[in-house]
C-alpha cells in the first residue's frame, strides 16, 4: 500500500480546513480506505476535538520526532469506525517543534500502512504551512465565497504550484444559496473563474456542522443533512467516481441556482 | 434575474466583491518580492553590459500595471555600443 498523502489548507483562518479534514477522513474511512488524519497545527491543534478524539490521546506527533514514543504510539484510532487513526498535535509547542523533513519521515513511515494520509494545515503561509504542505503529493484548497477567504486562496494556490504538487483541487465551503440566489455572494462559477483550479466539492452552509462539533462527531457519521451529502460527494470524487456537477455544465446563474435547489431541496 | 435586479434598481454586492477580488488579485499575484527585483535587475545588468555600455546609477526597473495587463519596464541609459562580439574578446 502507498498513501495519497493530501494536504487540506486555505491561507486564511476559519474557513474549514479541520472540519473538512475530519469529514473526508470520516468519508474515505466508511467507503472503506485506511485513512490517518494527521494535525498540522502544532500549538493550536483543533482536529482532535473536532473529531471527538481529545481525550484519547497520549502521545503526539511531536513526540515521535522527538523519539518519545513510537509512531504507532501516538496514532489514535476511531472506536467508532474502522480504519479511522489521528496523529494529534501537540498543544503545547510551536510550529518549529518540527521540520518539513521530518513531517516527511512521518508521512512515509505510515505511507505503508494506510490508504489515505489527510493533513490538516495550519492556516498561514509560514513554516506550519510548509511543513504540513512538503510531504503531500496533492492539496485541497478550502475557501469561502468570500472575498477575503478566495484572495488568501489564491495566494495558497500560488505557493503550492510554486512547490510542484501535481493535484491541487478547490473546496468551496459554507455556501449559502439563499444569499448566492439573491446575488449577495460569489458563487460557484466566480470563484472557479478567479481561481482556474480544478473544483472538487461545494460544501454548503449547514447548522449540522456546528452541532456535530459541538457532539464531537463528524458529521458524517449520521450522513443526513446537505453538508454531510457533500462531504460524502466529495470523497467520492477524490476516489475517482464520477458524481456530477450539474452547475460546471451551465455555468450561467440559472444553473447553478437550478442545480442547488435540487441538490438541497429548496 | 438580472434584469428584475436592474428593475428594481438592487446592486448585486456579488458584482461588487468579484471586481474587487479580480482587482486585488492582479497585484497579488504579481507583486515580486523585493530581493527577487533587485536579483532580477543585477543580472539584466549583468548580461546587458556583453553588449551595450550602460549607465547603471540610472537603470529604472519595476513593474507597470496598466487595467489587466503587467509589464516590466525597463530604463537603461546606454551610453556606447560594443562593437566587437562578445565571446571573441578571449580568442
Amino acid at each position: 500500500m502507498v498513501a495519497r498523502t493530501i494536504v487540506i489548507t486555505s491561507g486564511k483562518g476559519g474557513v474549514g480546513k479541520t472540519t473538512t479534514t475530519a469529514n473526508l477522513a470520516v468519508e474515505l474511512a466508511k467507503i472503506g480506505k485506511k485513512v490517518v488524519a494527521i494535525d498540522g497545527d502544532i500549538g493550536l491543534r483543533n482536529l482532535d476535538v473536532v473529531m471527538g478524539l481529545e481525550n484519547r490521546i497520549v502521545y503526539t506527533l511531536v513526540d515521535v520526532v522527538e523519539g518519545a514514543c513510537r509512531l504507532n504510539q501516538a496514532l489514535v484510532r476511531d472506536k467508532r469506525i474502522e480504519n479511522l487513526y489521528m496523529l494529534p498535535a501537540a498543544q503545547t509547542r510551536t510550529k518549529d517543534a518540527v521540520t518539513s523533513e521530518q513531517m516527511c519521515e512521518i508521512c512515509s513511515m505510515l505511507s505503508d500502512e494506510f490508504d489515505f494520509i489527510l493533513i490538516d494545515s495550519p492556516a498561514g503561509i509560514e513554516s506550519g504551512f510548509r511543513n504540513a504542505a512538503t510531504p503531500a503529493q496533492e492539496a485541497l484548497v478550502v475557501t469561502t465565497p468570500e472575498v477575503s477567504a478566495v484572495r488568501d486562496a489564491d495566494r495558497i494556490i500560488g505557493l503550492l504550484e510554486s512547490m510542484e504538487k501535481r493535484g491541487i483541487s478547490l473546496v468551496i465551503n459554507r455556501l449559502s444559496p439563499k444569499m448566492v440566489k439573491r446575488g449577495d455572494m460569489l458563487d460557484i462559477s466566480d470563484v472557479v473563474e478567479i481561481l482556474s483550479i480544478n473544483l472538487i466539492g461545494i460544501v454548503p452552509e449547514d447548522e449540522a456542522v456546528i452541532t456535530s462539533t459541538n457532539r464531537g462527531e463528524p458529521l458524517t457519521f449520521q450522513a443526513v443533512g446537505p453538508a454531510a451529502r457533500a462531504f460524502s460527494n466529495l470523497a467520492k470524487r477524490i476516489l475517482g467516481e464520477k458524481v456530477p456537477f450539474d452547475e460546471l455544465e451551465h455555468m450561467n446563474n440559472k444553473g447553478i441556482l437550478g442545480h442547488i435547489k435540487k441538490l438541497f431541496g429548496v | 434575474m438580472a434584469f428584475l435586479d436592474r428593475w428594481f434598481d438592487r446592486n448585486k454586492t456579488k458584482d461588487e466583491a468579484k471586481e474587487r477580488l479580480q482587482l486585488v488579485l492582479i497585484h497579488d499575484r504579481t507583486d515580486l518580492a523585493p530581493e527577487l527585483l533587485e536579483q532580477l535587475r543585477a543580472e539584466l545588468i549583468k548580461v546587458i553590459c556583453n553588449y551595450l555600455e550602460v549607465d547603471d546609477k540610472k537603470i529604472e526597473l519595476g513593474l507597470e500595471r496598466e487595467d489587466r495587463t503587467v509589464a516590466l519596464v525597463a530604463n537603461i541609459p546606454v551610453k556606447n555600443i560594443k562593437r566587437y562580439i562578445p565571446n571573441a574578446k578571449n580568442k
